[in-house]
């Protein structure tokens, strides 16, 4: 696992993977509209990378990104889904009030009474929070994933004992 | 009664996670026990909240009619994520618990051997 | 130890009666009790919060505190995991 597979699956590997961010970045952006969301999207995403990691091995991934980047852009998302969370104690009445429900510019609009029509400027604050919770569920899972990868892919056989690197 | 069905599919992914979780000594073995419990939670949550022929209820291109019931299926997205997490969480303590111990057996590392 | 898987075995049939007799004395599989509550959510979805996705409004907007506490759990167990990796590694 630490040195990676073979070059076809590397290859085949790098050529799937744009495809796989990009859909779960249409689930992630489609959340208030279609089935999915950010944590549904995120898993996704993080799946693919987990790809990525599995095939070229846990070395080569630790040489792209480190596992303190991906705690920076996790507590990202998490600081920007409580702040818009608070936006709703500003702008409205309590916490996680919707406040962008009902303005004319951004994502405002109010589909009529059992439309089937999915328009995009729906929705108020939710696209906005589905974009925070995925970019914290793909640094998350990613993270996690890397860590683990990472810590446990040195050990050899009997290199357990020692902690050898 | 008939009906109850997946009632009885949930209690029997219950059982075995809890048998798992009984009667296992290897710790990963335990993990995949609790694993089973959770799917099982879900499984249960879901099969709460379906009416019959319901669609999802979600409004874009949807046959009209009846919905099905959308917070169980909420409930159920926030535990899923919440037992990924946990199951990373146990799995890194195993790692740390055989790297101190050097066995995976629960009895020996709760001090009570044969 | 012959106590203990005694014990066991007795605990284990206990909450295999209690789960088969609950399992096959919940109300039919396809109706639920009291969907007051998912009906209003359901008819006002559109209007109230304006997303199409009725499960998402239930995350994000109803319920969002559950959402909250699910994040900080995601957090934690990132969290965790580091730490205990990095201890590891050393």
């Amino acid at each position: 696992m630490s040195m990676g597979m073979s070059k076809i699956v590397k290859t085949v590997s790098s050529v799937v993977f744009p495809f796989i961010v990009i859909y779960g970045l249409y689930i992630i952006a489609h959340g208030h509209l279609t089935p999915g969301g950010g944590f549904q999207g995120g898993a996704v995403v993080a799946s693919g990378c987990a790809m990525l990691l599995v095939a070229h091995g846990s070395i080569w991934t630790i040489g792209k990104i480190r596992e303190k980047q991906l705690s920076i852009l996790e507590s990202t998302g998490a600081v920007a889904f409580i702040l818009l969370a608070l936006l709703g104690l500003v702008f409205g009445t309590v916490f996680f009030k919707n406040f962008l429900v009902g303005n004319k510019f951004l994502f405002g609009e109010i589909p009529g009474y059992l439309s089937r029509v999915a328009n995009f400027n729906t929705g108020g604050v939710l696209p906005l929070m589905n974009f925070a919770v995925g970019l914290k569920v793909i640094a998350g899972l990613f993270a996690i994933v890397l860590v683990m990868a990472y810590a446990t892919s040195t050990f050899k056989k009997g290199e357990m004992e020692d902690g050898k690197r | 009664m008939i009906y109850n069905i997946p009632y009885l599919a949930v209690a029997a992914l219950i059982l075995v996670g809890l048998y798992g979780v009984v009667f296992k000594r290897n710790l990963i073995k335990m993990v995949i026990g609790v694993t089973l419990i959770e799917s099982g939670v879900n499984l249960f949550l879901i099969t709460l909240g379906y009416r019959k022929g319901s669609t999802a209820p979600i409004y874009t291109s949807s046959p009209g009619g009846l919905m099905s019931l959308p917070v169980p299926q909420a409930l159920t997205l926030t535990s899923i994520v919440i037992g990924v997490a946990v199951l990373a969480l146990m799995l890194s303590f195993i790692v740390y618990i055989y790297r101190h111990y050097k066995t995976l057996d629960a009895r020996k590392i709760g001090g009570e051997d044969e | 130890m012959l106590k203990r898987d005694f014990a066991a075995v007795i605990f284990f049939t206990v909450v295999a009666v209690f789960f088969v007799f609950a399992a096959l004395l919940t109300h039919p599989f396809g109706s639920p009790d009291n969907p007051v509550m998912d009906d209003y959510i359901i008819h006002n979805t559109q209007t109230e919060v304006g997303a199409n996705n009725g499960v998402t409004s239930v995350v994000f907007d109803y319920r969002g505190f559950d959402t909250l506490g699910e994040a900080t759990v995601l957090f934690t167990a990132v969290a965790g995991v580091i730490l205990v990796f990095r201890r590891l590694k050393k």
